[in-house]
């Protein structure tokens, strides 16, 4: 419905909007992918894409993830931009040597770099299962030479998508499935949605802690500042990270440093999980600002489980951001 | 025969100067390995030049070839100069690779050439890449790579075939049959007699030529490029040869039967070329020493100049992650001093009262 300069678009929306834009404007932009011609996609991101840019630009593959990056690899080496679409995220473990070994180190060992995008839905809550629900950014977090994005609004979805497809080094776009029909916003119409990477943003300022989260945990981390607020007074500063790598850095330990108090959240399990690296890096920038230890709410370590009952039970919760946020508030 | 319509003698001795510049110039890597100036292992063709120099002399310029290890032969017929593989493996600053990665791990765009890396089979997978660039701008240059029979075994190497198959990509994939994966034979690896036989499941056409035979790899490739040119997809060329080496300089071969050996040593692709040159009145024993001694002169005068060069600056180190220099790997965290905490006395809790970025 358009509303004065303004149309409203759903998170997966504006990743079609994103894809069909730079498609549109730059010939060299194609899409590989299972099932994303005729059918349109699993999620039906590419529907019609097929009859608007062809067979040429939109490309049915095999079952072959690592043949999909190897493809985007090659193509990117000639000066087109690919797009890859992993059906589920969780399908990105077969591709991982060529993302890991070729496009990640490419740049590095040869000079020749690897500009493409490899997207496809994450996340828990849809009662999907051990392998359609996984947040999977801390297998490469520990990769040099990738930089990844997880958006959390329709607008960042499509401000950042068309960023990481004029991007020359590979970007993994992590989209969260449990957003993409839910989250509804009123994006500009005439004026051009772009999000440079890199750069977290200050969802919602305050003063006596800052929660650190991404992806669909934005939501939750939002409400749980919002409950605090009504019932404690304590003002909680939200800082949506938007891009993983490279870290905005300085965007933390800015928040912190007025704060003086961290929570990070996240989807992913906790050992291993980005909350370790951005606590380890607010230690080394601003110790002598914390006023508290920093804490962690992050899944459970196991697997995604199915049943409602223990998927819930995996998930953070709004409650255990609360009760977190609490317990440094009165440290 | 098909070959002596479209070979002429300039030909007949361009293939027997890069059949002889790949042995020399890999026995010169082995001097000076020996002397300590490579860094690192040193992986050599000999015996397999043949299948190397057909196939990259069959392409054109624009064709785009993707080398395994011992394919040294197929990049100096492409037009690599013998000073970047020697940069290479000495680890030169001035190498294509800037001294970040080894052996014929480059990338050269203006030569059409695709570096392998080290997990093997991945290659194929972005040389479809390549190649689709080509079938999308109707570009009527094709591809052409090499797998040994051990790395036709990865899971990428099955992707990378099946999709170029389904995709009919203009590619052209060489299959080493060398017998030998590092020290295991493929008879013991793989439940394959007859190589070509693979195609079938791939739905795609084999050819099985002798891999020691330069003209008739050449003659092969020819075909397969040609058949890939024409839109007519991809080829699988066998070509029966042998390691006769082990897997790596360090590596004696103790385990590779010495009659073995002594068969394929006299069915020598140089040897058995030159002789053919001769008997067919193509090449006087004495053109051929010739040639042979040019080849070592050169190679004198490279080795000079590259031993000469140094490694890259150690903090190159740092560099060319990420196209954006901005973002290349920040030292200082990881060595100090730590930016901002320059005179902090560590183990002290007081916080600041002033930060060095001011606020």
């Amino acid at each position: 419905m358009e509303n004065g300069g303004t149309v409203e678009t759903t998170y997966l929306g504006a990743i079609r909007e994103a894809l069909q834009e730079e498609m549109r404007a730059d010939e060299s932009v194609f899409m590989l992918g299972e099932d994303i011609g005729a059918y349109g996609g699993a999620f039906k991101v590419t529907d019609g894409f097929l009859d608007e840019f062809g067979p040429d630009r939109i490309i049915d593959t095999p079952i072959s993830e690592a043949a999909i990056v190897g493809a985007a690899i090659g193509a990117a080496h000639m000066g087109l931009k690919p797009v890859a679409e992993m059906q589920f995220i969780d399908f990105i473990a077969p591709a991982f040597d060529m993302i890991v070994n070729f496009a990640a180190k490419s740049r590095y060992r040869t000079g020749i770099g690897a500009g493409l995008v490899i997207r496809g839905p994450c996340g828990a809550g849809a009662r999907s299962g051990p392998f359609h629900s996984q947040s999977v950014e801390s297998y490469f977090a520990n990769v040099p030479g990738l930089k990844m994005i997880a958006p959390a609004r329709a607008y960042d979805a499509k401000g950042l998508l068309r960023a990481a497809i004029r991007d020359p080094d590979p970007v993994l776009f992590f989209e969260h499935k449990f957003l993409y029909r839910r989250i509804k916003e009123q994006l500009p119409v005439d004026e051009e949605v772009f999000v440079p990477l890199g750069k977290a943003r200050t969802h919602r300022e305050g003063t006596d802690l800052t929660i650190v989260t991404y992806g669909a945990m934005l939501y939750k981390s939002t409400e749980a500042a919002d409950r605090i607020q009504v019932e404690d007074g304590a003002e909680i500063e939200v800082v949506d990270l938007r891009t993983l790598r490279p870290l905005d850095t300085r965007a933390i330990v800015e928040s912190v440093k007025r704060t003086g108090r961290l929570l990070i959240v996240h989807e992913a399990p906790r050992f291993g999980g980005f909350a370790g690296e951005i606590t380890a890096q607010v230690c080394e920038e601003a110790f002598e600002w914390l006023d508290a230890p920093i804490r962690r709410v992050t899944a459970i370590d196991t697997p995604v489980p199915y049943a409602p009952t223990l998927e819930d039970y995996y998930l953070p919760g709004e409650d255990d951001i609360v009760a977190a946020a609490r317990w440094l508030l009165a440290y | 025969m098909d070959h002596l319509k479209a070979l002429d003698r300039e030909d007949m001795r361009a293939l027997y100067r890069f059949l002889w510049l790949t042995r020399a110039l890999e026995e010169r890597l082995e001097i000076i390995f020996k002397q300590g100036h490579v860094v690192g292992g040193l992986y050599r063709s000999l015996g397999q030049e043949a299948t190397a120099v057909g196939c990259g002399y069959a392409l054109t310029a624009g064709d785009w070839i993707a080398p395994s290890i011992r394919d040294l032969g197929a990049l100096l017929a492409r037009g690599l100069d013998p000073r970047d593989v020697l940069r290479q493996y000495t680890a030169r600053g001035t190498s294509l690779c800037a001294g970040k990665d080894n052996t014929n791990h480059f990338t050269v765009p203006e030569l059409g050439i695709l570096g392998p890396i080290s997990p093997l089979g991945t290659q194929l997978c972005v040389l479809n890449g390549v190649a689709l660039s080509f079938r999308t701008r109707r570009d009527p240059h094709v591809c052409l790579t090499f797998q040994g029979d051990g790395a036709s075994r990865t899971g990428t190497s099955h992707e990378g075939l099946a999709m170029a198959a389904a995709l009919n990509l203009p590619i052209v994939v060489v299959l080493e049959h060398n017998r030998w994966a590092f020290g295991t034979p493929s008879t013991a690896v793989a439940a394959v007699a007859k190589w070509a036989d693979v195609a079938g499941a791939y739905g795609v056409p084999a050819v099985t030529v002798d891999g020691n035979d330069v003209l008739q790899v050449y003659d092969a490739a020819t075909q397969a490029i040609a058949r890939a040119r024409a839109g007519d997809g991809m080829t699988i060329l066998v070509a029966e040869t042998y390691r006769m080496l082990g897997h790596a300089q360090h590596d004696a071969q103790k385990y590779v039967p010495e009659d073995e050996l002594d068969e394929w040593r006299d069915h020598d692709p140089i040897q058995s070329f030159a002789e053919y040159l001769i008997e067919f009145g193509f090449e006087s024993a004495s053109t051929l020493k010739r040639i042979r001694s040019e080849v070592v002169a050169r190679l004198d005068a490279a080795t000079d100049e590259v031993l000469a060069e140094g490694y890259p600056p150690a903090e190159e180190a740092r560099t060319r992650v990420f196209a954006d220099p901005a973002l290349d790997a920040d030292v200082p965290w990881t060595r100090g001093p730590v930016p901002g905490y320059e005179g902090l006395a560590w183990g002290s809790r007081a916080r600041p009262t002033t930060h060095p970025e001011g606020d």
